[in-house]
């Protein structure tokens, strides 16, 4: 027993070293730094224990603007992209010729690196001396005025990020939706059929119903993607996401840590905390309510 | 008849929905596909043709390769191809040997503590990356291993996900098998690789497909730990380019560079369409 | 109410490029009697459930007419048709209770017929009373056994006081016990509510024994209809025969010659009147009596008594089935000792059928 015992452990000893590591132990370490007053990364030492870094955090203006940006994002993104993914997997669903070319056409965002797409967002969006690019194009042709969309108005940048961002996790929720309402069963159309219920009905009181689970698995996984909203941005603006104002938390956790403001990992560590506790209140809320409203 | 009309309005209906359906489709296929034909058209526009549209052409009449030339030449593009190459084959292999072991000392063996420990790891699960690497940064740098593929590949040969998907799929293999291979003197290490790997081939494939997507897009971690351009990938690799490459407004050539390492993905994407979409939807995660 | 099928014919494109269409439903012509208990039998994969499908609404016939007393109802909708259905996997809403399942197509009505909340909840009671689940209203679908998810599906089809009721393979996901007792319910349902009511199963003991008329298929085509001990009794073709009954009927190569029966040179029955030539014999198991003179001789293979009655088992070279089933009175004295056993047989249980064609051929 004890000889198979110890071979059980060899097994996991590679697995559980790199948790250790690098999951554990940083865990901790998280803890400690966000609560070292003054460290100082060359010297490795500290003048204090207390909460200064959290209040600096909460006071420096780029995290309040990395966190309103951040939580725009969220509230835009999240019910957009949802609704937008439901509507194409019911079109997707109730259709069977050139079903499976839509769903691999719609599945191609999800392959692609996020950085290099982003560069072709940013040339479609962007206004030069050379060119107003292609969508100012189109905003002309209907008779708009060219916005600069990666160096202008904050609105203007706002929204191709969402616009990026929605772009970018469509893939997978209409996977996930297109999969979830194949598992319907057929019976209960029927049956609601011999019954008479409208189309409108049966959406409401058979399809969402039952597709609920899958709903709010999207609904909160994708709050927490967009909360850790970063390298969309940096895609769009570049990696100086605080001199164009449009920094994510993330991103700030990472310009704290590393870059041209870097090298402060208490400060780092502080912002990914209060992050963290974000993640951790919305997600409790979500599955609060979701707890309610999903009925199995 | 009564019945015949609405029968035809039906039919009129159903007709109308369907163009309302395949339209809509249509559009959103065009919105996905639209940025994928801006960069391959882009990419083969000479740059003095682009410079001199102040209105973008949707084509082109003088196609010319000569920005993927530069895109090789002018930065070192072959480069961050060559490292995400090495990065997405070691990571992917070192993590599929660690998860595998892993798996199976909890789908298989009897050991103290098993059940804890397996909990200990399931709430890891839970853990955001973004709290973990502030300590992992300071780690790796302190480790002087920062511009190095040790440091870039060490801290994502582990996955909590992974090896729970893993372990899922193991335990569904009947206890029977196991037994019959014991009586037949057969040793734990040789019965893992012999029957429970070949059976969950599947999930394993699965989870290659998704690691080496994770790995080929990865940035957040390759960036921080990585400042020498000989050891970018192609992530940061795009972003220096965009920064500091052709020089800001060569877009032809950037988008040349965007085209080329786009393609790996999506080939790899075409020939495995269904394993991929299977696995994704089932433990897949955009972020 | 009476329900007519006229030349109904469902057909499908062949599945493989190129290849003969497939008839699910081929030229149906009959009249189902008003009040009365339909079994559709067949086995799996002969288009009972097309015909089923066709009769609710749910598929569209390929031509031929479906008239629900004097209405053609043909190309009309499911819903306007007034027909209550319960599917194979009763289809209950996993997130309804079961009062909510009950009274769905109650909401449904529009204009005239729409009904307030109250007369609602007392139609719902009312169907529940009839199959007896009042006291699990208030309960969702998984926390109900089998036979009570059944009771609902039965209860929701029956609310809105269907013309016809149909039910698709009512009893295959019931273990044996629940499907004794659910079959005595539906037949109880039935003749209270006096609707018209078809079910489709491909169990003909289930089929034997509530129906007041059963329609035997097979791939398409009707084979035969009657009442269920009349089928059995005079079946038209082998198949028929081979498919009701259990334990199946006991089929041989035989030959008549001179008005004379034979199965391996031994005649075993006069035929008189009919012409010489091979056919396939069935005995029914109960077909055979005891009888040491008896022409037929088989090799005794085993003995297995089931209380009442003792089952025979031996073989005969000339026997298509594994072994010949033979069911006797308990009361009868059996010689395990003796490699053979010899049989007489009753004239009224044994069939003739033409070797080609498998049609009976009629003393």
């Amino acid at each position: 027993m004890d000889y198979k015992s110890n071979k059980a452990w060899l097994y996991l000893l590679p697995a559980i070293a790199f948790l250790a590591v690098f999951m554990v132990y940083p865990l901790i370490d998280v803890f400690i730094y966000s609560f070292e007053e003054g460290y100082n990364s060359a010297s490795q030492t500290s003048f204090g224990i207390g909460a200064y870094n959290y209040s600096y955090v909460l006071h420096d203006p780029y995290f309040m603007q990395a966190l309103k940006n951040t939580f725009l994002l969220v509230i835009i993104t999240v019910p957009l992209s949802t609704a937008l993914a439901l509507v194409i997997s019911l079109a997707l669903s109730s259709i069977t010729k050139l079903k499976e070319l839509f769903q691999t056409v719609y599945f191609l965002p999800y392959v692609t690196n996020t950085l290099a797409v982003g560069l072709v967002f940013m040339v479609l969006f962007q206004k030069t001396a050379y060119s107003d690019g292609m969508i100012n194009m189109m905003i002309n042709f209907f008779g708009g005025e060219s916005v600069d969309f990666i160096d202008g108005p904050y609105w203007a940048k706002m929204f191709v990020l969402c616009l990026y961002t929605i772009w970018i996790v469509m893939p997978f929720k209409i996977l996930l939706l297109t999969s979830a309402l194949a598992s319907v069963r057929q019976d209960y159309y029927n049956a609601a059929k011999v019954d008479g219920t409208s189309r409108f009905r049966i959406f409401w009181r058979i399809t969402l119903p039952m597709i609920s689970p899958t709903i709010f698995y999207l609904v909160i996984t994708g709050f927490i993607g967009a909360f850790k909203a970063y390298s969309d941005a940096v895609a769009l603006f570049g990696t100086d996401l605080n001199a164009a104002g449009m920094n994510t938390i993330v991103g700030y956790v990472y310009d704290m840590l590393y870059g041209d403001s870097g090298g402060y990992p208490s400060y780092a560590s502080a912002a990914a905390i209060i992050l963290f506790a974000i993640v951790l209140t919305i997600t409790t809320i979500n599955l609060l309510v979701s707890k309610k409203h999903v009925h199995y | 008849m009564d019945y015949e009309q609405i029968r035809k309005q039906e039919a009129v209906r159903t007709r109308v929905r369907n163009v309302v359906i395949y339209i809509f489709l249509a559009v959103w296929g065009v919105i996905v596909l639209f940025p994928f034909y801006w960069m391959v058209l882009t990419s083969i526009k000479s740059y003095s043709a682009y410079s001199s549209e102040y209105v973008p052409k949707f084509y082109t009449t003088s196609p010319t390769f000569q920005n993927y030339v530069d895109a090789f030449t002018t930065v070192s593009l072959s480069r961050y191809l060559l490292n995400t190459l090495i990065f997405t084959v070691v990571t992917t292999v070192l993590m599929i040997a660690v998860i595998t072991l892993a798996a199976y000392a909890f789908a298989r063996l009897e050991f103290r503590g098993k059940d804890l420990l397996f909990t200990l790891f399931l709430s890891l699960m839970m853990i955001p990356n973004e709290l973990v690497i502030i300590t992992n940064f300071v780690t790796i740098t302190n480790a002087g291993l920062r511009n190095t593929f040790t440091g870039l590949i060490l801290p994502s040969v582990t996955s909590v996900f992974y090896i729970y998907l893993l372990r899922e799929n193991f335990a569904q293999i009947p206890d029977e098998l196991y037994y019959a291979a014991k009586v037949d003197g057969t040793s734990d290490l040789k019965y893992l690789f012999k029957v429970m790997v070949p059976i969950c081939r599947p999930t394993l494939v699965t989870v290659v497909i998704l690691k080496v997507i994770e790995c080929w897009n990865s940035y957040v971690w390759p960036r921080l730990i990585t400042d020498d351009q000989a050891y970018f990938l192609v992530s940061n690799g795009i972003q220096e380019i965009r920064e500091n490459g052709f020089g800001r407004e060569n877009i032809p050539a950037m988008m040349a560079a965007v085209v080329t390492i786009s393609i790996p993905l999506i080939i790899l994407f075409l020939i495995f369409r269904r394993k991929i979409m299977a696995g994704v939807s089932r433990g897949g995660l955009k972020g | 109410m009476k329900i007519v099928l006229d030349h109904l014919t469902k057909r499908y494109p062949s599945l493989k490029k190129g290849g003969p269409d497939v008839y699910a439903v081929n030229d149906f012509t009959f009249e189902i009697p008003d009040g009365k208990l339909i079994g559709l039998l067949g086995p799996s994969g002969c288009g009972k459930s097309t015909c089923l499908n066709l009769i609710c609404g749910l598929t569209r016939a390929t031509s031929g007419k479906i008239i629900f007393g004097d209405d053609d109802v043909t190309d009309l909708p499911p819903e306007v048709r007034g027909v209550g259905m319960v599917f194979q996997n009763y289809a209950l809403y996993p997130h309804l209770t079961v009062r909510q399942n009950i009274m769905f197509p109650l909401e449904n009505l529009k204009g005239k017929d729409k009904m307030t909340k109250e007369a609602m909840m007392a139609k719902a009671e009312e169907a529940a009373g009839l199959v007896q689940i009042n006291e699990l209203m208030d309960r969702k679908p998984s926390e109900l056994s089998g036979g009570q998810q059944q009771r609902v599906a039965i209860a929701r089809a029956l609310v809105k006081t269907p013309r016809v009721l149909l039910l698709d393979e009512p009893l295959s996901n019931l273990d044996a016990r629940l499907r004794l007792q659910t079959r005595e319910e539906i037949r109880r349902i039935q003749t209270e509510t006096k609707v018209t009511t078809i079910f489709v199963t491909h169990d003909q003991e289930e089929a034997m024994s509530i129906s007041d008329y059963i329609f035997v298929m097979k791939s398409g085509v009707i084979q035969q209809i009657g009442k269920p001990q009349e089928v059995y009794d005079d079946p038209v073709n082998l198949f028929v025969a081979k498919f009701l009954g259990t334990p199946q009927i006991n089929v041989f190569d035989g030959e008549v010659n001179n008005g004379k029966l034979y199965i391996g040179g031994e005649a075993v029955l006069p035929m008189p009147g009919v012409q010489s030539q091979p056919v396939h014999v069935g005995i029914r198991p109960e077909g055979f009596i005891l009888d040491e003179k008896g022409p037929l001789c088989c090799d005794f293979r085993a003995l297995e008594v089931m209380g009442r009655d003792i089952s025979v088992v031996s073989g005969h070279k000339n026997c298509q089935n594994v072994a010949i089933r033979s069911i006797i009175d308990a009361d009868n004295k059996v010689d395990t000792s003796s490699p053979t056993v010899r049989f007489s047989l009753k004239p009224h249980k044994v069939f003739i059928f033409n070797k080609e064609t498998e049609e009976r051929i009629r003393v």
